[in-house]
């Protein structure tokens, strides 16, 4: 036979099949079924479970460093000159204290201005008696026990003064908001152990499958490693399928409700968002679940294996 | 001529049946010919997959190439398959696989180059005849083109050890003769060869070769109808080893 007519042969024709194929083509290579696309959902629900969580947990690491040290003092006295003095007084022992960052006095006209909806225009300043109020803002770390010392102070000036963390205020806020992060948090852990399920159930599927070629190639001397990879290597394949769409559609939805957040001008939506130097956490999800559908695949497979002799 | 296959009071049992093996005792040389008749349901298919390492003994001391292969961890077993060639009743080539690819398979799972595998699998095609096939998928091809496909991948890696069940059966009798001349080749070579067969002529064609006859599930003596040339040695029933020159 000549060479030009053993490279024919090899060609093969309409029956045929290329011959010298690579040695990864021990299995046929066949339509890929639902799972890219199982897996691409998946992925997709992941990445929008792992960006909430991110997002929140951003939102709430801000919302703790915009709050914490900042307390407003009520000073509650019907009189205007004692509640004026009272006022002064505080105001003076703040700024000698050093833990102190900066203290300021809502001016009168401004709280009136904020309680105008309710009481309406044209009340003379003293007629309608309102509470002054100092916002303060402690330096970051101050110790409990020195706060509660310059309550102790405040309130020994102006008996009646309240001493409110702003913390406090959003406390049911920032609960909400905790627990929703844990919640998608426990959502990509369980879309993880999803994939996980959904590739252990499709390697033994494609295992029984091909099982009378697998038991050709475990004769042949293959060791349940090389099967073992043929395995890995299609899942993998259609996982890294998968992945690519769920993450190209969840890119598109968060990028979609990063700029409708945006669009709120809301102070909290805007926190919730993830920054950019969080995004390779996000986009370590695909990669992650790419090296656990192979790595499970091959386990998978290998424990089927350790079955037969 | 030392064995490279033993059986040592080897029984078989499927789950809690009947032994479809019973105290099997032989040796085989290296390089040595052997045919394993019998009729059908005596064991002769069960006997070949302890050859060929898909089953273990349920009892006795089985060694290959000198190793007891019975308590053998199984992540070792691969190492000696590579080592034994098996030609299948039927067939087994794997059906999404070209001809090429099917005699390929066995060098591939060996990790031989891929540059290295080409000139002698086509060789080997051609030498069974089909060398215009090389791209042809199993089930494109005959029943007796499919059986030369499957000797040619039994052969390709040189093995040690031939196992052959019926390999024979789908062929005229001219590629029967060739094809038992391949088998003499190897077996020339150093390959020792078993085949289960019930054709009698072909068994008469091998002069040397050594018969064993199994009749339900035990080794019984060899008909006496082969002829033993000098220095070889026929295997009978409970010796556990060869019987020594005729007289």
């Amino acid at each position: 036979m000549t060479e030009k007519e053993r490279a024919s042969a090899r060609k093969g024709s309409a029956d045929t099949y290329p011959a010298g194929s690579p040695r990864n083509r021990w299995l046929p290579e066949g339509r890929r079924g639902p799972m890219p696309w199982i897996i691409a959902i998946i992925i997709f629900l992941t990445l929008l479970a792992g960006a909430a969580a991110l997002g929140l947990a951003h939102a709430l690491i801000q919302m703790r460093g915009e709050l914490a040290g900042g307390y407003t003092i009520q000073v509650i006295e019907p009189n205007a000159e004692r509640r004026a003095a009272q006022v002064a007084r505080i105001t003076a022992y703040l700024k000698t204290e050093r833990t102190v960052r900066t203290v300021a006095v809502v001016p009168e006209r401004q709280l009136r201005e904020q309680i105008e909806p309710w009481i309406g225009t044209g009340t003379e300043p003293g007629e309608l008696p309102i509470p002054a109020l100092i916002d303060v803002d402690l330096e970051p770390g101050t110790q409990p026990g020195r706060i509660a010392s310059i309550e102790r102070t405040v309130t020994a000036i102006a008996p009646g003064a309240r001493v409110d963390a702003h913390e406090r205020y959003l406390a049911p806020v920032e609960q909400l908001m905790r627990t929703l992060m844990w919640l998608a948090a426990a959502l990509v852990a369980m879309m993880t152990a999803v994939t996980a399920a959904v590739v252990m159930l499709v390697a033994r599927s494609s295992y029984e499958t091909h099982r009378a070629t697998i038991d050709v190639i475990h004769l042949l001397g293959a060791t349940d490693l090389q099967i073992a990879r043929l395995f890995q290597r299609r899942i993998a394949l259609d996982v890294l399928f998968g992945a690519l769409i769920g993450t190209a559609a969840a890119v598109s939805v968060l990028w979609f409700m990063g700029r409708s957040l945006a669009a709120t001008g809301a102070d909290m939506a805007m926190m919730i968002s993830v920054p950019w130097r969080l995004t390779p956490l996000l986009l370590a999800i695909p990669i992650l679940s790419l090296l656990l559908a192979a790595t499970t695949a091959r386990i998978t497979v290998k424990r089927a294996l350790e079955r037969t002799l | 001529m030392s064995n490279i296959i033993q059986f040592e009071n080897i029984g078989l049992r499927y789950g809690a049946d009947a032994e479809v093996l019973s105290d099997i005792n032989f040796s085989l040389a290296t390089s040595g010919f052997y045919f394993l008749t019998g009729a059908s349901g005596a064991g002769k298919t069960s006997l070949l997959r302890l050859l060929y390492l898909v089953q273990r003994p349920t009892r006795g001391v089985l060694k290959l190439f000198g190793e007891d292969v019975v308590m053998m961890h199984r992540s070792r077993l691969p190492g000696f398959r590579r080592r034994i060639g098996v030609v299948f009743q039927d067939f087994r080539l794997v059906p999404h696989l070209s001809a090429f690819d099917n005699v390929a398979l066995p060098l591939r799972v060996s990790g031989m180059n891929e540059r290295e595998i080409a000139g002698p699998v086509e060789e080997m095609l051609e030498w069974v005849g089909l060398g215009g096939r090389f791209g042809a998928l199993p089930a494109s091809l005959s029943g007796g083109e499919q059986q030369r496909v499957a000797i040619a991948r039994a052969v390709i890696g040189r093995p040690d050890i031939l196992v052959a069940d019926e390999p024979t059966g789908n062929v005229d009798p001219d590629m029967a003769k060739r094809l038992l001349g391949l088998f003499e080749a190897l077996n020339r070579l150093g390959t020792t060869v078993v085949i289960a067969t019930h054709d009698l002529p072909l068994i008469s064609q091998i002069p040397g070769a050594q018969l064993m006859r199994l009749d339900r599930g035990r080794l019984t003596d060899p008909t006496g109808g082969l002829r033993f040339p000098p220095g070889t040695s026929t295997v009978a029933a409970g010796e556990g080893r060869p019987l020594g020159k005729p007289e």
